[in-house]
């Protein structure tokens, strides 16, 4: 099977899994909750709640009601935001750049970090500093990003008064969360490279290379470091992809950070279906673009993965 | 006779902690743990409600009160209610809700993946097709939508989580299913007629039991960390009731006066989930069958 006819095919996947995941949500949020009861206080009268469910269009069958959402979703129009009152898309376009760009910084930090101690832990291996490196990385792990995140404003913001402690605004707003952020990635990731790095190193191939008398330096570098970059780049994407799930919405609380996570939060308190609507579709199909990427990369760094 | 056969056992246990004493000192503390928890009257000197005005955003110490009162060891919090005592109650509700996800999920998923795996064919394509489309969907966006239509609240916490507990379990169950399958043993057991249920469940399934158990313990840990997160949010427990996340989530706005309401649930957090992922890990080493070949 070519490349082309791989990537056609899987796009396809995503086509199926967007419109799955929207259907569903949009069953969930229409059969089981009553937005009118949700929007309107106890004391509206009967003829208030018969104009509002007019107004969103909920008088008519779930099943037509269905058909024009996917009809709209096709074209990107999500409707108007109840909350905010003004289209899905500018809400969520408004938000979901400065995200993306707050978990790319993140992952940047953790692959900086990662890779290097990784590296070094499993050379080392059972050596103090593995031993070190490996209760750090545990710590990321189980430590809540949240409370990670009040500990670093306790101490960077509120103790020595280096950095501001919400919003944004410059780079330095991004320093904390982006950091707080980080560190269950740069657990999850140097784990793996631990892992993957001692597997390799025990590789034939790494005796052969270095009887021939390469450098330690070329035998990890060169030789070790593109082997373990399929599970690597595996690790990067996955938590990528969950931070851009919802999983990044406690932090920006703590940090006040208008992004995307943050708006999920504020959309699940203001009972805004359609936001909610518009967020599952982008998440859904940004997540299955992502793991395409991961995908071709796989072959890029591994010649014998070919589709 | 029976004195041999006890003290036989614990050398055999010990034995299976020599390389690893982390993970030894970690059950100790889980176990610890959950008998402070379940004999919480008995261990605290305060209720998780009761508060103490006079005493609002007092630092931890082991000075009696004004009043004379047990002192507040890890402080109080902005209603005067102890730390300490809040974060056993509220320990019940995490570890409560950690392990009805993880049973629940596990009992789901492990059943679909060992008919996924032992049935194969067009049974195991459906089982491992949902599978996938559920890892590439975004499921605590699933999970926060039934928290939005259902309302907060521990039960509805409970069903929130669920939505993303058994993938996991499926796919480990269907892998080890896989193995065991072609196996000499299942071979014979269908030789002798044996019925499904029978090798399913008093073959197939003592076999794969210790990488579920695995699964089942750090599965544990990811569900408390994931209640506390939403917990945190508000989305979770709510007041009165409390849990580590939520008094994270309350303590927040008093970060500057009080660093001590958030440190605390925080640590605790971390180190249960910690210990449950070394005990889980050592799990692996020491019971898997498939591991210990290699």
């Amino acid at each position: 099977m070519g490349m082309g006819k791989y990537i056609l095919q899987r796009l396809a996947f995503t086509v199926l899994v967007v419109i799955g995941i929207s259907i569903l949500v949009f069953v969930i949020t229409h059969m089981v909750g009553n937005p009118v009861d949700i929007m309107l206080p106890l004391t509206a009268t009967e003829e208030q709640r018969q104009l509002l469910t007019q107004q969103l269009g909920l008088d008519k069958p779930m099943i037509e009601q269905l058909g024009t959402f996917l009809k709209d979703a096709a074209t990107l129009d999500f409707g108007m935001s109840w909350w905010q009152r003004r289209p899905c898309m500018e809400v969520i376009m408004d938000d979901l750049p400065l995200t993306a760009l707050l978990i790319f910084f993140a992952s940047c930090i953790s692959v900086i970090v990662a890779i290097p101690l990784g590296i070094a832990a499993a050379y080392h291996k059972g050596s103090f500093l593995d031993r070190v490196l490996t209760i750090i990385s545990l710590g990321g792990i189980c430590l809540p990003p949240f409370w990670i995140g009040l500990m670093l404003m306790l101490v960077f913001s509120v103790k020595l008064g280096w950095l501001p402690t919400s919003g944004i605004g410059t780079w330095k707003h991004m320093i904390l969360p982006a950091l707080a952020i980080s560190f269950r990635p740069m657990g999850h990731l140097s784990q793996i490279v631990r892992f993957e790095m001692m597997q390799q190193l025990n590789g034939l191939y790494v005796i052969t290379a270095r009887a021939k008398g390469v450098t330690e330096t070329a035998v990890l570098f060169k030789h070790a470091l593109k082997n373990i970059m399929t599970a690597s780049i595996t690790m990067i994407g996955s938590d990528f992809t969950k931070q851009l799930g919802g999983l990044s919405a406690s932090v920006e609380v703590v940090f006040g950070f208008p992004g995307f996570g943050h708006l999920i939060s504020e959309t699940i308190s203001n009972m805004d279906f359609p936001l909610l609507q518009a967020e599952v579709f982008f998440v859904a199909l940004i997540v299955c673009l992502i793991n395409l990427l991961v995908d071709i990369l796989y072959a890029a760094f591994d010649p014998r993965i070919r589709y | 006779m029976a004195n041999l056969a006890t003290s036989k056992k614990k050398v055999t246990l010990w034995d299976r902690f020599r390389y690893n004493k982390a993970a030894l000192v970690s059950l100790i503390i889980l176990i610890i743990l959950f008998l402070m928890l379940i004999f919480a009257p008995q261990v605290t000197s305060y209720s998780a409600s009761q508060s103490d005005l006079y005493n609002r955003l007092s630092a931890p110490s082991f000075e009696q009160t004004a009043k004379g009162g047990p002192p507040h060891i890890l402080g109080t919090d902005q209603l005067g209610r102890d730390i300490y005592s809040r974060l056993i109650y509220g320990g019940r509700v995490s570890l409560t809700v950690g392990f009805v996800v993880g049973t629940i999920g596990a009992l789901i998923g492990i059943t679909l993946g060992m008919v996924a795996g032992y049935f194969g064919g067009w049974t195991d394509m459906i089982i491992m097709r949902l599978v996938d489309v559920w890892a590439s969907s975004p499921t605590l966006l699933i999970a926060l939508t039934f928290v939005m239509v259902l309302g907060p609240g521990m039960r509805n916490l409970i069903i929130a989580l669920l939505v993303n507990s058994w993938t996991l379990f499926c796919r480990m169950a269907r892998s080890q299913v896989l193995v065991i399958r072609s196996s000499a043993m299942v071979e014979s057991g269908h030789a002798i007629g044996a019925s499904t249920n029978r090798i399913l469940f008093k073959h197939i399934m003592p076999n794969i039991i210790s990488p579920l158990v695995t699964t089942y313990v750090l599965e544990l840990a990811h569900f408390i960390n994931a209640e506390a997160n939403l917990s945190f949010l508000g989305f979770g427990v709510q007041p009165p009731q409390t849990s580590w996340g939520l008094m994270i989530g309350e303590g927040r706005k008093y970060l500057t006066q009080a660093p001590w309401i958030v440190l605390f649930p925080g640590l605790l957090i971390g180190l249960t989930v910690l210990c449950l992922n070394l005990v889980g890990n050592w799990i692996r080493d020491e019971f898997d069958p498939l591991a210990v070949k290699q």
